[in-house]
C-alpha cells in the first residue's frame, strides 16, 4: 500500500469514521473528526508505525487539517 | 503608566509608531525602529515604578541566559533530568512572584506582565527540548519577542517561530497598506468594547443592580451576566489595542477570541476564550501529558488518561490566575465540566442521544452560556466578597 493510503487508513482508525477514506480533503478538525486527544494519537501511532516523530508544536491545525495534507506533511517529515 | 489605560499613552503611541507607518507604506524596513520605540515605550510605563524595573530586568536576563543556556546544552546532549530543571527554573520567577505575598511583605518578583512573560520563556525551552529550535537565538530576536511592548502586560501570548518569522517577513508597501487597515480598525474595534461597552457595563449597569434587582438571588444572577459580558469586552478590547498595535508594528500577534458566547460546548469555548493562553496550555501541557502517558502505556484506558490531562490543565491553569481560593475554584469547576463534556461526548458517540440540529444547536449555546457564565461569576469572588 502506498504510504498515503497508509496514512489514510491510520487516521480512519483514529476517527472512527469511513468518511475520511471517502473524502480526504475534509477538514478533520472543523468537522470535530479529531481534537486534541486525537491528535495525541495519531502522533503516537504515526512515531511507532512509520518510525516519524512530529513534535507536538509542528502540528499546526491550518496546515494539518485534511487527511490529504496530514500525508503530505508527514512525507516531508520522512 | 499602564499600556492602553490612558489618553496620553494612545497619544504617545501615535507619535512615535508615525515613523513606522511612513517606512512601512514606502516598503522600507521598520523593525530595528520599532526595537527602539520598544525600548522607550518600556522605560515610560516603567518609570514610575523603579522596582518592577529592575525586576523586569532581573526576569529578561534570567530568562535569556536560561534559554541560551539549554540551546547550548541541547546541542550536545539531551536529558529529561536537565530539560526538566531548565523547565522549572523558568517558571521560578512566577512561583516567586506567587509565593512571596504570603511570607514577605515587598514582593521584589513583581512587574506588569511577569505572568504572560513567562509563557514565552517555558515555550521556548519546550521547543529546544523538541528540536524545533536548533540554534542559539539572537539576542536581539530573543529580547524582542520576549519584551514587545504591545502585548507586554496582558498577552495575547505569541510563540517565538511565529513572531520571528514576522520579524524577517519583507513586507511591501501593499501589504503594509493592509496590516495598517486591519490594525487600525481593531484599534477602533478596542475602543468600542473597553472603553464603551465594558466601560459602561461596569459604571452603570453592575454599581445600579441593587435598584434593578428585586431580590437577592436576582441581583447574583444579573450580577452574573453583567460581569460576563464585563469581562469579556474588556479584555477582547484590550487584545483588541494589543493586536491592533502589533499589526501596525508589522507582527501579526495571535487572536485571543472568537465570539465565545455562541460556544456549542465547553470544549468549543475554549477554542474561543482566551485562545492564545489555552492553546498554550493545550500544546504545552494538555497533550504533552496524553502524549507521554499513551506513549509509555502508564494508563490504557483512553478516557482517564483525557480527563487526567483536563484536570491538570485547568488546575495549572487556575493557579495560574491567582492562588485565591476564586481562582482555584474556578480552575477546579472547568476541569469538571471538561471531564463532564467529555465522557457526554463519548456516550453520545455510541448512543446517538443528541442529534445535530438547528434546535439542539440553539438549545446547546444557551446551555453553554450559563455554565460559562456562571464560572465567571466563580471566577470574580463575588461570592465571597459579600460573605453570604
Amino acid at each position: 500500500m502506498e504510504f498515503k493510503e497508509q496514512v489514510i487508513e491510520l487516521i480512519a482508525e483514529i476517527c472512527q469514521d469511513e468518511v475520511v477514506k471517502e473524502n480526504p480533503d475534509i477538514n478533520l478538525f472543523d468537522s470535530s473528526l479529531l481534537d486534541s486527544f486525537g491528535t495525541v494519537e495519531l502522533l503516537v501511532l504515526v512515531e511507532e508505525r512509520f518510525g516519524i516523530t512530529v513534535p507536538i508544536t509542528e502540528f499546526d491545525r491550518d496546515t494539518w487539517n485534511t487527511p490529504n495534507n496530514i500525508a503530505i506533511q508527514l512525507a516531508d517529515f520522512k | 503608566m499602564i499600556p492602553y489605560s490612558s489618553f496620553t499613552f494612545f497619544f504617545i503611541l501615535v507619535i512615535l509608531l508615525a515613523p513606522t507607518i511612513i517606512l512601512g507604506l514606502q516598503g522600507k524596513k521598520f523593525q530595528s525602529y520599532n526595537m527602539v520605540v520598544t525600548v522607550i515605550v518600556l522605560a515610560i510605563i516603567f518609570s514610575s515604578r523603579p522596582a518592577s524595573a529592575l525586576a523586569l530586568v532581573l526576569f529578561t536576563s534570567w530568562q535569556v541566559l536560561l534559554i541560551e543556556g539549554y540551546i547550548t546544552y541541547r546541542k550536545k546532549a539531551n536529558s529529561g533530568w536537565i530539560f526538566s530543571f531548565a523547565v522549572i527554573a523558568s517558571i521560578l520567577p512566577l512561583t516567586i512572584y506567587k509565593l512571596l505575598p504570603y511570607f514577605s511583605d515587598t514582593n521584589w518578583m513583581s512587574f506588569l506582565g511577569i505572568s504572560y512573560l513567562t509563557f514565552k520563556g517555558t515555550q521556548l525551552i519546550m521547543e529546544t527540548r523538541d528540536g524545533l529550535i536548533k540554534q542559539r537565538l539572537p539576542i536581539a530576536s530573543l529580547l524582542y519577542f520576549i519584551l514587545f511592548f504591545p502585548t507586554i502586560s496582558s498577552g495575547p501570548i505569541d510563540r517565538y517561530r511565529r513572531f520571528d518569522k514576522d520579524l524577517k517577513a519583507e513586507v511591501t508597501s501593499e501589504q503594509y497598506k493592509q496590516l495598517l487597515y486591519d490594525g487600525i480598525n481593531k484599534i477602533f474595534l478596542g475602543f468600542l468594547y473597553k472603553y464603551i461597552i465594558g466601560y459602561s457595563i461596569n459604571h452603570f449597569f453592575i454599581p445600579n443592580l441593587r435598584f434593578i434587582a428585586t431580590s437577592h438571588f436576582q441581583s447574583q444572577l444579573f450580577y452574573m451576566y453583567g460581569y460576563s459580558f464585563y469581562l469579556f469586552f474588556d479584555f477582547a478590547g484590550y487584545s483588541a489595542f494589543a493586536i491592533g498595535v502589533s499589526y501596525i508594528m508589522g507582527i501579526k500577534s495571535p487572536e485571543n477570541f472568537n465570539l465565545p458566547f455562541i460556544s456549542r460546548n465547553i470544549k468549543d469555548f475554549w477554542n474561543r476564550w482566551h485562545m492564545s493562553l489555552s492553546f498554550w496550555f493545550r500544546d504545552y501541557v494538555y497533550m504533552r501529558f496524553v502524549f507521554w502517558m499513551t506513549k509509555k502505556k502508564w494508563i490504557k484506558n483512553r478516557n482517564i488518561t483525557s480527563n487526567l490531562g483536563y484536570i491538570l490543565l485547568f488546575l495549572l491553569m487556575g493557579f495560574w490566575h491567582g492562588l485565591e481560593i476564586q481562582y482555584i475554584l474556578y480552575g477546579i469547576y472547568h476541569a469538571l465540566l471538561m471531564v463532564g463534556y467529555n465522557t457526554f461526548e463519548q456516550f453520545n458517540k455510541k448512543h446517538k442521544w443528541w442529534p445535530q440540529t438547528r434546535f439542539t444547536r440553539v438549545v446547546s449555546i444557551v446551555i453553554t452560556f450559563h455554565f460559562i457564565c456562571f464560572g465567571f461569576y466563580i471566577f470574580s469572588g463575588h461570592f465571597i466578597q459579600r460573605g453570604a
